[in-house]
């Protein structure tokens, strides 16, 4: 009895604070306009009882739906963010596996320093890093100064404003969190495996290919899911460093609701991008899961 | 067998690079005394008086304290008790679902978590402000704190808990003055993570505040909007360096205590 | 079958498959491995002994080419090999944790070095099949490594290091992982294959039964240099110092001088009384020497018997072994001598107790002076 009451406070916790809110958001989604303009109101009306419940469903509709499927800046901005996550996904992992090898590689004694360099990052605000490369990467920003200095350009470049500059901010934002896990199983990874591949006959590089790179896949998967999934609704990136041609869904779905006010649309958006999403977060979960169970 | 090559090297040395220039370039320009972001024109620690003047940063720095101690206390508990809910409960009815309500925060894009928090507040009709960031934050915050707890709980060896329960200890007794010194340390990082995600956060605060209340974040992503300034260049390299020493201390502080305990075994070992 | 033993280290013309010559190798301050110099011949099955951190893995991680000597050369078949990289060397090992790739089934474990040599695609499949119905897991070539049980991991990592068909091959600890009883018929089944397959094999191990049971000859070490080389009755029968003879098996040490020198026989002074033993040297009078005599070879009678060498005692402790009992019999105040007495009547009762008066003996042969 003791144990159901224990876990019921989270699970309690979570289904009110979490799952409840996603079914508003569905049920909002298709909703029209109309009735939901703030103050909002809920329409189910609980004391009507079954017909109540059938009259509520029967006022919902894809008319939502539909607005995104033919507004054509929707789909563009489903597909540029997903584009743009899954480009920066792959440029994080390019830069990311090799720092995580080399961590995994260094001398005992520095491993503990150089795991902190790496999370030391994480304390310090996100906002602040962004905002360190606006910066960088302005037309009169330390980067233009630089490269201007060095005679490689003649004029400014335009950095700021553009996807460039969102790429950049996405690896400087999102490369520990590839760093991490990549490098946790590098480091646990038995150095005999190597040696025994050596010893049937592979090179270093063949070694490499033949077992580092297999044996580090759950690392590189946890990395890649926790770079992807939350950079394709990333907002802030985009609306500091991007420009108007930077069209990415979580900066839609916040003009949507701050600025549109037409927050059915909104709950839409927000209905698809989980669509979009769910697939790789049950495949995040699940291989999150083996990996805790793999360690008991 | 461990050893640095030149490559591992090279790519230690860009990567690192790559994380700490930005954040020293803005650091050491927050003492400009320009207004002219990047325009050295000599050293000056003005903006830091200006921005001390600017009661509406130190009003947003005070709400996002109350929030972030607040939620990360919250987050801390029930992080733990979820922790200890996906290690030791075994199978459970709908098991596959509060994992899956554990990781998902996780990587779940803050628009729609922001999103749906509003409308849920919304349609229960509670006044937004403090409270109901509070909330919000100890929602998403809990699932790091028990990710971080459940990863010291799985290497926890169990019999020190039934060396408890043998030695008379009720099941609660045991918890409370065995499992959780030990993973104490757990805790309090989940704690810290929770704290920092608190302070850090932008996109959930925005959805669920209301006029009342207006966190740092909020205030700096609005002053930012308009372009690079110096005042918010100080409060960066103040925020920033309390991150930087409380880290400091933390390590010192650890790397003491491991001294220490090496000395005392080193002491004991030769006593016999 | 013929009846010549096989011992091609007592054929002065036999040239060694692996030398070592005067191989040092040190870790910054630390001499792991200290001025050795090592033969061993083909088609033998090789016994590295010691304790841990004696120098033994060090020893066979230069040979399978994962260390490098500091000083001193290796060669193998008469090439000095000190610089061959570890993929190129004709020497395959088998880990003490196997090794075997989680992420690749057994049977693409045993293919992963075929398809790394120069061996033709179309034969590597058959090759796989011929490993594992060697060690009899043809049904299990799907499976990955995870899904059999740790016998079977040992065989998959036995056939993997010997698809290649080298010249020698390494076990490093290879049954430390298995319980007793498995380990036991593993030992007669890797004698069986090694038989079978003429190769030269090289195991290192801190277990004394195991290293006797299997090798041809076996090497003690300790401190980074080897105390003897042996078979294995005569590491056991006749060690070269107090260190051998006590590292393995149990063993009475008597310190004593000795007294008179005879061609033959020799007499030893010690705490306990005189001893008559047969040197293999003629010693001096007045030499400390230390004689070691195992307590199988000492008989316990009630009534002094007529023996080289009886002495009397008291029985001050017995432990029951099952097969054996050792009697710990007090020969002089604090001078204990361990005797054994094997059980090999079920229903009898016990002819000595304790604090019963008994005589030991034995005969001049049965122990070994030494003077190490």
């Amino acid at each position: 009895m003791r144990r159901a009451f224990i876990i019921s406070i989270p699970y309690l916790w979570l289904i009110a604070l979490f799952l409840i809110p996603f079914g508003i958001v569905f049920k909002l989604a298709l909703s029209d306009m109309a009735i939901s303009i703030p103050p909002y109101t809920p329409t189910l009306d609980i004391s009507g009882g079954w017909a109540g419940f059938k009259d509520f469903l029967s006022q919902l509709d894809m008319e939502n739906f539909i607005w995104l499927k033919e507004d054509n800046l929707y789909w563009k901005a489903y597909l540029s963010s997903v584009q743009i996550a899954f480009v920066s996904t792959l440029l994080t992992l390019l830069i990311g596996f090799p720092m995580a090898y080399g961590m995994a590689q260094a001398p005992k004694e520095w491993q503990a320093t150089l795991m902190m360099l790496i999370i030391l990052p994480f304390w310090t605000s996100f906002l602040i890093r962004i905002y360190a490369w606006m910066g960088i990467l302005s037309n009169e920003g330390f980067l233009n100064q630089f490269l201007l200095w060095t005679g490689i350009i003649g004029a400014p470049l335009q950095i700021i404003n553009t996807n460039l500059a969102v790429y950049i901010g996405i690896i400087y934002t999102y490369l520990p969190f590839m760093v991490l896990p990549i490098y946790a199983t590098l480091e646990k990874l038995d150095p005999s495996y190597l040696e025994a591949a050596e010893d049937l006959g592979c090179s270093r590089t063949q070694a490499f290919w033949a077992v580092t790179a297999p044996l580090s896949k759950p690392g590189v998967v946890a990395g890649c899911f926790l770079v992807f999934i939350p950079v394709v609704g990333e907002f802030v990136i985009p609306s500091l460093l991007g420009g108007s041609r930077t069209l990415m869904i979580g900066k839609v779905l916040w003009d949507e609701f701050f600025s549109n006010r037409d927050w059915p649309v909104a709950s839409a958006v927000a209905v698809i991008l989980l669509l979009i999403l769910v697939i790789p977060i049950i495949l995040f979960q699940k291989q999150q899961e083996r990996a805790q169970e793999a360690e008991t | 067998m461990k050893r640095f090559t030149f490559f591992n090297i090279t790519s230690l040395t860009l990567g690192f690079a790559f994380l700490y220039v930005p954040i020293l370039i803005l650091v050491v320009y927050s003492f400009n005394s320009s207004r002219l972001v990047t325009v050295w024109a000599g050293f000056s620690t003005k903006w830091y008086g200006e921005l001390l003047q600017n009661q509406a940063f130190l009003d947003a720095a005070w709400v996002t304290l109350k929030v972030g101690i607040f939620s990360s206390c919250i987050a801390t508990v029930l992080g733990t008790i979820a922790a200890l809910v996906m290690v030791r409960a075994g199978k459970f009815w709908g098991r596959t679902l509060f994992s899956g309500m554990i990781y998902a925060p996780l990587v779940m894009p803050e628009v729609i978590t922001g999103l749906s928090l509003l409308l849920l507040f919304i349609s229960l009709g509670v006044e937004r402000g403090v409270m109901t960031i509070v909330l919000a934050h100890a929602t998403f915050s809990m699932c790091y704190v028990s990710v971080v707890v459940s990863s010291r709980l799985v290497s926890f060896d169990q019999s020190l808990e039934e060396a408890a329960l043998d030695l008379g200890c009720t099941p609660f007794d045991a918890f409370k003055s065995v499992t959780l010194p030990i993973i104490a340390p757990a805790v309090i990082s989940g704690w810290l993570l929770a704290f920092t995600l608190s302070l850090d956060d932008l996109v959930i605060a925005s959805f669920t505040t209301g006029p009342s209340a207006t966190t740092l974040p909020i205030k700096i992503y609005s002053a930012v909007r308009l372009g690079v300034s110096p005042e918010i260049n100080a409060l960066s390299t103040l925020l920033i360096g309390i991150v930087a020493i409380g880290v400091i201390i933390a390590s010192l502080a650890t790397k003491r205590a491991a001294v220490h305990r090496k000395r005392q075994e080193e002491a004991a070992r030769q006593e016999t | 079958m013929s009846n010549d033993p096989f011992q091609p280290w007592e054929d002065p013309n036999a040239t060694p498959l692996i030398r070592f010559e005067n191989v040092t190798k040190r870790f910054g301050g630390f001499t792991a491995v200290d001025n050795l110099t090592l033969d061993i011949y083909e088609k033998e099955f090789f016994a590295l002994l010691g304790a841990s951190g004696c120098g033994k893995t060090t020893l066979m991680r230069m040979l399978a080419g994962f260390e490098r000597p500091t000083e001193g050369r290796i060669t193998l078949a008469g090439q000095d090999i000190s610089s061959v990289p570890v993929n190129k060397r004709d020497i395959n090992m088998m880990f003490q944790s196997y090794a075997l790739f989680p992420h690749l089934t057994v049977a693409d474990n045993i293919a992963f070095g075929l398809k790394r040599s120069d061996m033709p695609k179309s034969e590597i499949a058959g090759r796989v099949e011929e490993m594992l119905d060697m060690v009899q897991l043809s049904q299990f070539a799907k499976r990955k490594p995870h899904q059999i049980s740790g016998g079977q991991r040992q065989r998959v990592a036995l056939a993997r290091s010997l698809a290649k068909n080298p010249k020698v091959l390494l076990l490093d600890e290879p049954l430390a992982a298995l319980d007793k009883k498995l380990r036991q018929e593993t030992q007669f089944e890797l004698m069986d294959i090694q038989e079978k397959l003429g190769t030269t094999f090289m195991i290192v191990t801190h277990d004394q039964e195991e290293a006797m049971t299997v090798a041809s000859r076996v090497a003690v070490m300790n401190a980074g240099q080897i105390k003897q080389i042996a078979t294995p009755d005569a590491i056991y029968e006749r060690p070269n110092s107090t260190y051998v003879a006590d590292f393995i098996g149990e063993v009475n040490l008597i310190t004593g001088k000795i007294t008179s020198d005879t061609e033959k026989t020799c007499e030893i002074a010690w705490d306990g009384g005189m001893i008559t033993a047969q040197p293999r040297t003629k010693l001096a009078k007045g030499t400390e020497v230390c004689f070691a005599v195992r307590p199988e070879k000492i008989a316990i009678s009630a009534k002094k018997p007529n023996a080289a060498n009886a002495i009397q005692g008291k029985v001050h402790d017995i432990a029951y072994l099952g097969n054996i009992s050792t009697y710990y019999v007090e020969v002089a105040p604090g001078q204990i001598i361990k005797a054994q007495l094997a059980n090999d009547r079920r229903l009898s009762r016990r002819s000595f107790t304790w604090e019963d008066p008994v005589w030991l003996s034995w005969t001049d042969t049965a122990g070994i002076v030494l003077t190490e």
